[in-house]
This record gives C-alpha cells, sequence and structure tokens, in this order.
C-alpha cells in the first residue's frame, strides 16, 4: 500500500518536473539516450573491462583502459623527475600548508590575521627551502621538478603572486597621478595585447641573449615571473571593475571621516569592491591553473607535459589516453575546487558583508555623533 | 607571416651569435670546470630521448650525449639533460644554455649557416615513409599507384607525397588531417591504403597497434631528414669532439668493437686501426685535446653505433626499427666514418 503511494508521488514528480510540456517529454528523452549510449560504455572502458593489477606493458591484456601505466609512472606524474629518496620534503611542504591554512578555513579561529602574516611571510622561505634544498638538504634543482608538484608551485606562485600586483596595478590605473597612471595603463594594455605563450617564450628564449655572459636567471624564476606578470594585468581589470562599482558616495564618506588615500581604500573601497569580484577573480586563478600547462613549451615539465613525455617512452607508447584522462581528472579536481571555495567564500562574505555594512553605518552614526556631543 | 617570424628569429639568433665571442673557444673548459656536459634533448620522443620509469633520459640522442660526457669528461654520467621543446632549442644553443644539441635535429643548409649550427655529423638518416597493411600485398612504393594516402595537412610531408607520385605519373588521393594522430587512426579504420611520415614515426606509431605484424612499412624513403647532434659556431675544438665521438662510434661497429669487449681490445688487438682508436697506438687524443682514451670511454659508456641503435631504436627496442639505409657502408646502408688516423 504504502509503496503504491511512493510509486504514485514518484510518477507525479516525474510528470510535473521531467514531462510537463511536450518539448521538455523529448528533452528527458533525449537526455536518457545519451546517457545510455556514453555511460555504459564509458564505464566498461574505465573501470569493468580495465587494467589495474601489473608492472608493465605485458600486464595489459583487457579491452579497457590500462591504468597499470598510469600506477607505474605515478610518481613521475607527481614529482616529475625529483629524486625519490627525497619526495618527502615535497609532501612535508604541502602538509605544512595544509595545516597552516586549516585554521584560516575555521570560522571564529581566535588570531586568523596572525597566522595568515605569518603564513606569508613565513611560509615561502621554508617552502623553498624544502623543495630546493641548501642548508642540509640535498640541493634539487628546479630542472628535476615536475609533474602535479610542479604544476601546484607555478599556480600557486602566480595566484599569490599576481592578486597583489593586480590590485595595486588596478589602483594605479585609477590614481589621479598622471605618471603613476599612464605607467599602470600602458604596462595593463601592453600585457593584455600578447598572449601568454609569447611572454613565456621571451622570457625562456630572448632573455638570456640579451643578458650578458654568465648572468643566467633560473627558467623556472623567468616563467614564475612572466606568468605573474601576466596575469597582474588581467587582475587589475577584474579589480578596476569591482572598484567602479563603489558608489561615488563611499568615498565621499570616507573623505568626510577623514580617511586618507590609502585608509579609504583599505578601510572602504577594496574591501567592498573586491566582494562584488570574486567570481572574477576566482575565473582568473582557474584559467592561471590551467595555463600553466604552457610551461611545456619552455621545457617544464607540468603534469600534462610529464604526461605527454611518459607516452614517449617505447614501453608504453600507445596509452596517451589513459594518461590524457589522468591528467584531466587531476586538473578538474584542482579546478573544481578552486570553484566551490569561492562559492564558499561569497557566501561568508555576503554574510559578513550585512553585517560590516550595519556596523559601517553604526559606526558612521557614532561618529557623527561625537563631535555634536562635544560641542 | 610565419616566414617573417622565423627570419627575425634567424636575425635575432646571428646577432646573438656574432655577439657571444667570448662563448667561443671554451665550451670544454667550462663544462670540465662545471664538471658536467649540458645536452639538450627532446622533450619525448620514442626511442630517441624520453623519460624512463625512475625519470632518467634514455634514447639515441641521450646515449650519445653520454658518450660524448666520456669522451671528453671522463664518465657517462658527466651531464646533464635540458628537454628543449622545437622553438627554443636553437636559441638554448646559442645563448650557452646547452653545449650540445642532441635532440633529432635535421641537417639543414640554412641551420648550418645562417643559425649558427654546426652539425657533427648525421646519427640517424630519418626519411619519409610508408605503412601499409600487409594483405595488400605490396612490397615497394612504386606499387602504390591510385592509393589513398593518410598525412597531416600543412606539412611537407603532404608535398613529399606530391612530389613522389607525380614524378612518377602515378595517381593518388590524398586525405590530411590536422592532427598526426587523426591521420594514424583514420589509416587504422581503413579509410587510406597508406600511410605516411616519417619513417621514425611509422615505427612509433605501429607499436601502437594490436596486430603490428600486419602492418609493413616499405623500405622506401622520399624525403631527406638526416638528423644529427649539433654545436655552436666559433668553437672548432669542441665540435671536432663531437663529431670525432659520433665517428669513434661508427668505426667501433665496423671494426667490431662492442662496449664489452672494447678493453679486451686494447690490449689484445693486433689490428693497427683498432690499436689507434682505442688509444693502443698513437695518441689521437692529444689532437682533439683530449686523452688516449677517449674513444675508449666513449665506446664503454654507449657502445658502438650498432649497439647504440639496436638497443634505443632496433630489435632491442618495442619499436623495432630496421637498419636500412642506417646500417653501415659495407653491409648495404650509407654509414660511412673517416678512418681515425
Amino acid at each position: 500500500m504504502e509503496r503504491r503511494i511512493g510509486l504514485v508521488a514518484a510518477m507525479a514528480w516525474a510528470r510535473e518536473k521531467l514531462f510537463s510540456t511536450p518539448a521538455n517529454a523529448a528533452l528527458t528523452v533525449g537526455s536518457l539516450a545519451l546517457l545510455y549510449w556514453c555511460v555504459p560504455p564509458a564505464l566498461d572502458w574505465m573501470i569493468f573491462s580495465a587494467d589495474f593489477a601489473g608492472e608493465s606493458r605485458a600486464d595489459c591484456t583487457g579491452e579497457g583502459a590500462c591504468w597499470v601505466f598510469v600506477k607505474a609512472r605515478l610518481g613521475q606524474f607527481l614529482y616529475g623527475f625529483y629524486p625519490e629518496g627525497e619526495r618527502w620534503r615535497v609532501d612535508l611542504a604541502f602538509a605544512l600548508l595544509v595545516a597552516a591554512c586549516l585554521p584560516l578555513a575555521w570560522p571564529r579561529f581566535p588570531a586568523k590575521g596572525k597566522i595568515a602574516a605569518l603564513l606569508l611571510l613565513a611560509y615561502p622561505p621554508v617552502a623553498i627551502l624544502l623543495f630546493h634544498g641548501g642548508a642540509g638538504l640535498a640541493v634539487v634543482e628546479t630542472a628535476r621538478w615536475g609533474g602535479l608538484f610542479l604544476t601546484l608551485v607555478i599556480a600557486g606562485v602566480g595566484i599569490v603572486a599576481s592578486f597583489p600586483i593586480g590590485v595595486a596595478l588596478a589602483l594605479g590605473r585609477r590614481s589621479p597621478l598622471p605618471v603613476v597612471k599612464a605607467l599602470c595603463v600602458a604596462f595593463i594594455e601592453l600585457v593584455r595585447g600578447v598572449p601568454l605563450i609569447t611572454v613565456l617564450f621571451m622570457a625562456s628564449v630572448m632573455l638570456p641573449l640579451f643578458l650578458p655572459e654568465g648572468v643566467s636567471f633560473d627558467k623556472l624564476l623567468r616563467a614564475l615571473v612572466g606568468i605573474a606578470l601576466f596575469y597582474a594585468a588581467y587582475m587589475a581589470e577584474v579589480v578596476r571593475g569591482g572598484l567602479q562599482a563603489v558608489p561615488r558616495t563611499q568615498y565621499e564618506a570616507a573623505e568626510s571621516l577623514g580617511y586618507g588615500y590609502w585608509q579609504t581604500m583599505r578601510l572602504v573601497v577594496l574591501p567592498q569592491a573586491l566582494r562584488h569580484v570574486i567570481p572574477g577573480i576566482v575565473g582568473i586563478f582557474i584559467a592561471l591553473f590551467k595555463d600553466t600547462t604552457l610551461v611545456l613549451i619552455i621545457g617544464l615539465f607540468d603534469l600534462l607535459g610529464i604526461v605527454q613525455a611518459a607516452v614517449s617512452d617505447p614501453q608504453w607508447i600507445g596509452y596517451n589516453v589513459e594518461g590524457y584522462v589522468f591528467a584531466g581528472l587531476g586538473f578538474w579536481i584542482f579546478c573544481f575546487a578552486l570553484s566551490r571555495f569561492s562559492q564558499f567564500l561569497e557566501g561568508r562574505l555576503a554574510h559578513t558583508g550585512r553585517r560590516a555594512r550595519r556596523t559601517t553605518k553604526e559606526r558612521q552614526m557614532a561618529t557623527l555623533d561625537a563631535p555634536l556631543q562635544v560641542d | 607571416m610565419q616566414r617573417h617570424a622565423r627570419i627575425f628569429l634567424l636575425g635575432l639568433a646571428v646577432l646573438a651569435a656574432a655577439s657571444l665571442p667570448a662563448l667561443a673557444q671554451q665550451t670544454l673548459k667550462a663544462a670540465k670546470d662545471r664538471g658536467h656536459l649540458l645536452c639538450g634533448v627532446s622533450q619525448g620522443l620514442p626511442g630517441f630521448s624520453n623519460p624512463d620509469g625512475k625519470g632518467d633520459w634514455s634514447g639515441l640522442d641521450v646515449d650519445f650525449c653520454k658518450a660524448v660526457a666520456a669522451a671528453a669528461l671522463g664518465g657517462a654520467d658527466k651531464v646533464k639533460f635540458l628537454p628543449l621543446s622545437g622553438k627554443e632549442r636553437f636559441t638554448a644553443l646559442q645563448s650557452g644554455e646547452v653545449d650540445i644539441l642532441s635532440r633529432n635535429t635535421t641537417w639543414t643548409l640554412s641551420r648550418d649557416t645562417a643559425l649558427g649550427l654546426n652539425f657533427a655529423g648525421v646519427i640517424y638518416y630519418d626519411g619519409q615513409g610508408f605503412m601499409v597493411r600487409r594483405k595488400l600485398g605490396v612490397k615497394s612504393a612504386r606499387e602504390l599507384d591510385g592509393a589513398t594516402a593518410c598525412a597531416n595537412a600543412g606539412t611537407t610531408t603532404e608535398l613529399n607525397v606530391a612530389d613522389f607520385f607525380r614524378s612518377r605519373g602515378m595517381k593518388y588521393k590524398l586525405v590530411t588531417f590536422e592532427k598526426s594522430d587523426d591521420a594514424f587512426a583514420a589509416y587504422v579504420k581503413g579509410r587510406c591504403d597508406v600511410y605516411t611520415t616519417d619513417q621514425s614515426g611509422l615505427y612509433a606509431q605501429r607499436v601502437r597497434l594490436d596486430d603490428p605484424d600486419e602492418h609493413l612499412i616499405l623500405p622506401e624513403i622520399i624525403s631527406k631528414e638526416p638528423l644529427g647532434p649539433a654545436v655552436r659556431h666559433g668553437d672548432d675544438g669542441w665540435f671536432e669532439i663531437v663529431k670525432w665521438t659520433l665517428f669513434a662510434l661508427i668505426n667501433a661497429e665496423e671494426l667490431g668493437i662492442t662496449a664489452a669487449n672494447a678493453q679486451q681490445q686494447r690490449t689484445e688487438s693486433q689490428n693497427p686501426e683498432v690499436r689507434r682508436l682505442l688509444g693502443s697506438e698513437g695518441d689521437t687524443g692529444k689532437s682533439l685535446g683530449l686523452d688516449a682514451d677517449w674513444a675508449l670511454r666513449a665506446i664503454q659508456a654507449a657502445g658502438n653505433y650498432g649497439e647504440l641503435f639496436e638497443r634505443n631504436l632496433g630489435a632491442g627496442s618495442p619499436l623495432k626499427i630496421a637498419r636500412n639505409v642506417n646500417a653501415l657502408w659495407s653491409k648495404g646502408g650509407i654509414l660511412y666514418a673517416p678512418p681515425v688516423r
């Protein structure tokens, strides 16, 4: 009896949601057919007919994917040519980062500001020491870095460096000082006028030709500077959009409170402006993350690059698809996480935003009241 | 447009070459001070240079650099490999980022002159070839009249096929694809009778097939792609070391010296050519600025040319490339090294 009620309810639901109009019914049937055509063969290839066990090409006997390839090369996909005995250093550095970030993601954790400042100031030297070596640790040159590790380093440095530079450029572009403004406009338009691949190519190939002999910068460092400056220009335009969305009255209100330029920007304008453009900023971060694959053209092996290099091993020729699926999954996980984080941040900030706006108003009222009281 | 860009790059490279006289004549010294050789290789080409499971580089181009390192610096491990993309390889050599470019680079006039490269010789004679299904019953490219061929679009591959068929008055139909993988997939699905690209590429693609033995790579080569290691202009001493390391490996095959028996041959052989090459008679190393054992070390490090080939490209590898033109001149190929004396 209950079962029949359940069935009836389900049918009612289906009629309402899936078959409400002939067009919707057609769409429903079409989608189901599409799923039927795509999902079972994909699952069959990826799981049911796939090979998981084994060590070498000879173990790839099934009709489906041969994940033995990914398994055999996993270390390389994750760390590149980083020496096996030293890989714990990479793990440790990332574990430290996660440990330091957890309290930041925790709402209402005490002394968040201090932790963040510590993270920004103390973490980079620690990470560089662990990654590159020195002070007792064996030196691992950047040429040996690779795989997912390199992707994360490039994306992480790019994101952390391009954001403040971008904000500074955006402020500079709206600056009343003509020289500052001209410089910022020139930089932004110049950089946005060339493709990233050109910037990387210049940094990697042209720069050494112009440097005096004997002077050379690390290839990875050159790429990092290139990527950070390139994305800073895009970031600047997104932030500028946010700045323009802050009403004139906010500036005037800040001015009337006696705030100087930096106070106005830091306390009133930027918090509102950045909140407006979180989706844009995260969009740029995701684009940056994916563009790290371009470093392949300057001879660095990111996650995708190392997969391609592994497929060129005569032992594993022909397992491109497995490698690409793995790389694609890797990129998707990180990009999806970034996008979810952006939504979480938007939700949080929308919440605190309302509260902040109210308190600002209260504070304004209080300040406005104050002189009266003195009078 | 692309042409202009290339001329511009060429000009820059020439400028750079002209402005780097200080780099000349000291490649060997710099490498010795550094403690290792810097060798530019490809980012992954089956059999020529590719990272193995342990993250070490292997392949024909890689082993040649090891041989040079052994000859010049005294150890096959005294070399660092820099994977270079096709675009940056020449500038990397010009700017001194690498000492030697061992990266399946075709020897052409413009590269040898305007780009400021010196090719040390040919380590692999590549060229465009054809793959067909065995059941087609074709044994030679001359029997391909009326065939449908799959190739990549917009490459010299396309033009070479056109030249080949036109000059022989044969009819053909060309189906082109944007990517070589797509062209090969079309051949596998039976859209074409013939798949054409560089021969080394044909062999690499054949490994991917479920039934590689059902496909035949025809012996004809219709274009010249001599691949060889290169160094930059201006350091003749270094150029000679690289050149004669290659010759030493080829001569070693001709003389029957292998990595395993080199030491023994050095002391026991009565053949003056062997004795000269391995340093037990005369001192060939002196005029190269090296010691007498330079060739011995090179051969022990990489093996003779035949061993090098079999291990990376031939029967000892999954590629199973036939020697054909890459055999010694005395065995029907065109591999010929000047004498060591």
